[in-house]
């Protein structure tokens, strides 16, 4: 239960992080440290070097940024749930990051540690996605903006080179009909299966949770809704080109089975 | 100070609770000793291997390292393996159980070496250089596949069927053949996880000059452990003691006694120095006991018309690897209830223990009791169900009829007293059951795709562990006395020494009401001590909801000596006869003269001074008492679960849950309904969330708690609590015992519960933990044939990582 022995340093500005994961390869960030220190713990993270990013307020906010609404990237999971610009003008976020875990963790863990981590499992990549969000990330050659879509690329990875940090999420406003599903077995655990749904342009978008190794948009439902179908038939497509797990939560196949229903509950809300 | 209010009966708050609220509890990991080293075992990623061979050179030499030693080192440590305090019959097979193994890795917690270090993160980091070449075996963990002996965990045994032990049976056998309706039934129960908040760890120092050693550790039973490792390490109980300090819970998984505690005091004895080890969750769940894991073959004869003519149980028993201290009982100890609470003419039980190549078995919340009340309770719905009647009557109609006094049951021992009947009836009154079943209808009728449940279970159980005599014709090697010890001392203070050692329970304050009530003082007069061989010489300790009933008469009988001798000296001092004095209002006083008084602290202060005693009489005020049960108790009760099971995704939330327990007198009625909160909450884990699952390797799937699922507050409804009280002939003080009630009648409730939801579809079975999977895949079944998709619940991937949501 105690990490192998690793480095730590805390970084004072952005840049001088990215200049300390560019100099160690097997250098990790540690932002709320909810994912990786426990990994740490069981010895299956063994990171020569934390850069503990932490105390950088700067990157805590949630602001209006013209139609669009920018998170700082370690805005706490507390404080996105209670951001009341988010509330109002995208809710599904402030929605999503209040059934995080438990108070103890949504007051440690951070929105970009959580998208950064790229876990298929985590509750705000899925939303991100069906949101179409912006992935703003900093690296040694300055700053590039990622869409969700191109941004989680396999199970635990983004399209974050070692060395870059991400530094703002920014999402669309986003309030007209909305739903967030998350089928769970305790109420602190990750989701079984997770449905986001957000009315967009007469359409609708539908991202899933811990369907695959990222987080997946359902397209084949996402074009029934466009061709005029009805939420019960748009969710017979629900699983296609997904690729669940199979765990102590449930088989691939009941996982598959099982996120029919919940999109076609998250498609009636969503339009409700 | 004197009083003559009464507190026995009343819910005065735990006065134990103050220092563990405020961080001020001393558990074993607060403490730490000059000079003290850290002790971490290597346990090699093998669940069945021959160890070919062990190198530590490298761990040796790692920084702080004091030494790093293999069996073979501690060869002449251990005069004697592990103890098993109960072979249970003549013929049992005893596997040897050393604290390291010697030759073969039998189960993913056997460990190979230790290693000693200065802190505990060098000793863990020594431990993943310690290399271990094995050849590895097939691993068995199916039970009858292991009888098979395909694969043989101990070759010097031959077999791993260890075990067979039968009841005997009680009245007319043929029924089973012979009976109007009879019903078969197979039921498995998974294996579970005790899950003390507190894992195990223990610290071991002494004096070697001396001989003389101690063990701190978090265990339920200092006082067995302390004849336990005399005979593990060869040092005499005269200079061995053990200290049980604030311990976190137990559930039956600190009522034994482990390697890691024999280790310690060996190491401690071999380098001078305190030795400390602390035991990791992950560790905790390999190296720790288990629960349950057995499977039974039921049989019920019965009428048309509901009458349970007989209950016949045969049984699996899944041993693990080892016997740990009490395993082959375990099965045996429910042996005595699987008539339930009803009146039936035919009683068959037996069970067969079979070694596999998991974690060992033990005591866990109930032990056997859980067991068979779930079977029983299944087998009487599936008979409600065969012959088309409502459960609650045929429950109803085949309660055991009242008795007030102790009455020879079906299964040959004694059930002290019974009325099942009232607690039943307000079980159905609470839930109301009428209109529950109304809902159901209108919720069937409708189609909805939330379906409505309810669920019944009445249980009988034996706490009170337990009548010497009785324990050795099971031959079980102690016996099941008590003792404790008051100390009256000058001006008004008492101190109890109880043999029973409570880790959350709340002994404190139930002793000192029981003894402020005998001895016309308040609670904050009693100081009650325990968890010390060297302060409470005499004790069996805590389990097997035998404290009050036990360890609480043997201090109520303490009280009668502390006053048969504080009369005497009343009556000197009052210059009247004996006979003269009464007990009233907390006092001796003078008949017809209440005013000439004597108050229990008067006499301590006169006793301890000494300047007037009677001639002869020896100075203080004290009373010990040694009690052995002359019978177990028998609690009793009826709990109802309403659930709502969704349909479509086979997920249950439970709408109301009600429990009517009758445990006889109750000292301290929100002490009783917290374990019975706890109990309930323990067993709705059991039946919607918690399963040891392994892989095809014999790996633990759910080897952390982000696996493992412990139901939070979050998932445990309120409820309805009430009792009936049918005092126990046992014990003066009518007692019978509340801590395991509620995780002996809870899981059949909430999974015939879950059953009743789906059965219009005709769903007849669903296996524990009742997860949706389990559940939407037993609708599909029921409903078009098949399981719906293909592969088996569960399976394996690479488990997640610990913590909370990313």
């Amino acid at each position: 239960m105690i990490p192998a022995p690793f480095d730590y340093t805390r970084a004072g500005s952005v840049q001088e992080a990215i200049s300390l994961l560019g100099a160690d390869p097997d250098a990790k960030v540690l932002a709320g440290g909810h994912s990786l220190l426990p990994a740490m713990r069981l010895r299956i993270a063994r990171p020569t070097m934390l850069v503990d990013i932490g105390r950088l307020t700067d990157l805590s906010y949630v602001r209006q940024d013209g139609d669009r609404i920018a998170v700082g990237a370690l805005t706490r999971h507390h404080d996105v749930a209670n951001a009341e610009v988010l509330q109002q003008l995208c809710p599904i976020v402030a929605h999503a990051a209040g059934q995080i875990g438990d108070p103890q963790v949504r007051h440690m863990g951070t929105i970009g540690g959580s998208v950064a981590h790229g876990d298929p499992a985590g509750d705000l990549p899925a939303v991100l996605l069906a949101l179409d969000a912006e992935f703003v990330a900093e690296g040694p050659t300055g700053t590039r903006t990622v869409a969700a879509a191109d941004f989680f690329t396999s199970l635990f990875e983004t399209a974050l080179a070692p060395d870059e940090i991400l530094t703002e999420i920014r999402v669309p406003k986003a309030n007209a009909g909305w739903s967030f599903i998350k089928f769970q077995r305790r109420a602190q655990d990750w989701a079984v299966v997770g449905v986001s749904a957000v009315r967009s342009n007469g359409g609708v978008h539908v991202a899933l949770t811990n369907m695959g190794l990222t987080p997946l948009r359902a397209t084949g439902v996402e074009e029934a809704v466009t061709g005029g179908a009805d939420p019960a038939t748009a969710a017979t497509h629900a699983d296609e080109g997904t690729a669940p797990p199979s765990d102590a939560f449930g088989s691939a196949g009941y996982r598959r089975e099982l996120v029919k229903v919940l999109v076609r509950r998250a498609l009636e809300e969503a339009s409700a | 100070m004197a009083t003559t209010e009464q507190y026995v009966g009343r819910s005065i708050l735990r006065k134990e609770d103050a220092k563990l609220i405020e961080g001020q509890g001393t558990f074993i990991d607060n403490q730490s000793m000059a000079g003290m080293v850290w002790m971490e075992l290597v346990r090699p990623p093998y669940v069945h291997a021959k160890v070919d061979s062990v190198d530590v050179s490298k761990a040796s030499n790692m920084p702080g390292v004091i030494g790093v030693l293999t069996a073979a080192d501690l060869d002449d440590a251990f005069p004697a393996g592990l103890p098993m305090v109960w072979p249970i019959t003549e013929d049992i097979k005893i596997p040897t159980h050393w604290p390291l193994t010697k030759d073969v890795i039998r189960f993913a917690g056997d460990a190979v070496a230790v290693v000693i270090a200065e802190s505990r993160a060098q000793a863990e980091d020594a431990a993943e250089e310690v290399v271990v070449e094995a050849t590895e075996r097939p691993v068995v963990l199916d039970l009858e596949e292991a009888a098979k002996d395909q694969v043989v965990l101990h070759e010097d045994l031959g077999t791993n069927v260890v075990v067979h032990w039968s009841h005997g049976g009680g009245g007319d056998q043929t029924i089973f053949d012979s009976a109007p309706v009879v019903v078969h039934e197979r039921y498995s129960q998974p294996r579970l996880i005790p899950n003390a908040i507190e894992a195990r760890g223990c610290l071991a120092y002494g004096i070697p000059a001396a001989g003389e050693y101690t063990l701190v550790s978090a265990t339920q039973i200092p006082h067995i452990a302390r004849v336990a490792l005399s005979i593990a390490t060869g040092i005499p109980q005269s200079k061995l003691r053990i200290i049980a300090p604030d311990v976190g819970g137990g559930f039956g998984s600190k009522l034994n006694v482990y390697a890691e505690e024999a280790l310690a005091l060996a190491l401690a004895r071999r380098l001078g120095r305190p030795v400390k080890w602390i035991e990791d969750r992950q560790e905790n769940y390999v190296a720790t006991i288990h629960g349950r894991g057995v499977i039974h073959d039921c049989t019920l004869a019965g009428t048309e018309d509901g009458k349970i003519l007989g209950l016949k149980f045969v049984e699996l028993a899944d041993m693990g690897a080892y016997f740990q201290l009490l395993t082959p009982g375990i099965p045996e100890l429910g042996g005595w209830v699987y008539m339930g609470p009803y009146d039936v003419e035919a009683y068959w039980y037996e069970f067969t223990g079979i070694m596999t190549n998991a974690t060992p078995t033990d005591a866990y919340r109930g032990a056997g009791r859980p067991e068979a009340t779930f079977v029983i309770e299944r087998l009487v719905d599936a008979f409600a169900r065969r012959i088309g009647k409502d459960p609650a009557h045929v429950r109803r109609m085949n309660l055991h009829p009242p008795h007030a006094d102790a009455q020879t049951s079906i299964m040959g021992l004694q059930v002290d007293s019974a009325n099942y009947e009232p607690t039943f009836d307000r079980a159905l009154e609470l839930v109301e059951y009428d209109q529950m079943r109304k809902e159901q209808a209108a919720r069937r009728e409708s189609g909805d795709a939330k379906q409505i449940g309810i669920g019944l279970s009445s249980y009988i159980e034996m706490c009170g562990l337990a009548p010497s005599e009785i324990l050795g014709a099971l031959r079980y090697v102690a016996g099941g006395w008590d003792a404790a010890e008051i100390e009256c001392r000058p001006f008004g203070k008492v101190v109890v020494r109880t043999g029973t050692s409570p880790h959350g329970q709340g002994h404190d304050t139930s002793w000192s009401q029981i003894v402020a009530d005998g001895l016309g003082i308040t609670p904050d007069d009693v100081e009650v001590l325990h968890g010390d061989t060297a302060v409470s010489r005499l004790g069996m300790d805590t389990y097997g909801s035998r404290s009050v009933a036990v360890g609480g008469e043997a201090l109520r009988q303490a009280v009668e000596k502390v006053k048969e001798k504080a009369r005497i000296i009343a009556a000197h001092e009052l210059e009247v006869s004996e006979d003269d004095l009464e007990w009233t209002d907390g006092a001796f006083r003078v008949r017809g003269a209440p005013d000439k008084a004597r108050t229990i602290p008067d006499l301590a202060t006169s006793a301890w001074h000494a300047h007037s005693l009677p001639k002869g009489m020896e100075p203080v005020l004290e009373g010990t008492a040694v009690y052995d049960p002359p019978n177990f108790t028998w609690p009793a009760g009826t709990h109802v679960c309403v659930v709502e099971v969704d349909t479509e995704t086979g997920k249950t939330d439970i709408l109301r849950y009600v429990a009517v327990d009758d445990c006889g007198a109750v000292i301290n009625p929100m002490i009783v309904e917290g374990q019975v909160q706890g109990g309930v909450a323990q067993g709705i884990a059991e039946a919607l969330y918690e399963e040891a699952v392994y892989d095809e390797s014999g790996n633990l799937m759910t080897s952390s708690m982000t696996q493992y699922l412990i139901p939070s507050a979050a998932e445990i409804p309120d409820m309805t609590l009430d009792r009936t009280e049918t005092p126990s002939t046992t014990n003066a003080l009518g007692v019978k015992g509340i801590a395991e009630a509620g995780t002996i009648a809870s899981p059949p409730a909430v999974i015939n519960a879950v059953i009743d939801a789906v059965s219009h579809l005709g769903v007849t079975d669903v296996g524990k933990p009742a997860s949706p999977e389990r559940v939407w895949r037993a609708i599909q079944e029921a409903t078009k044939g098949s399981p719906g998709v293909s592969g088996g619940p569960g399976g394996a991937t690479p488990g997640r990582q610990e913590g909370g949501a990313s």
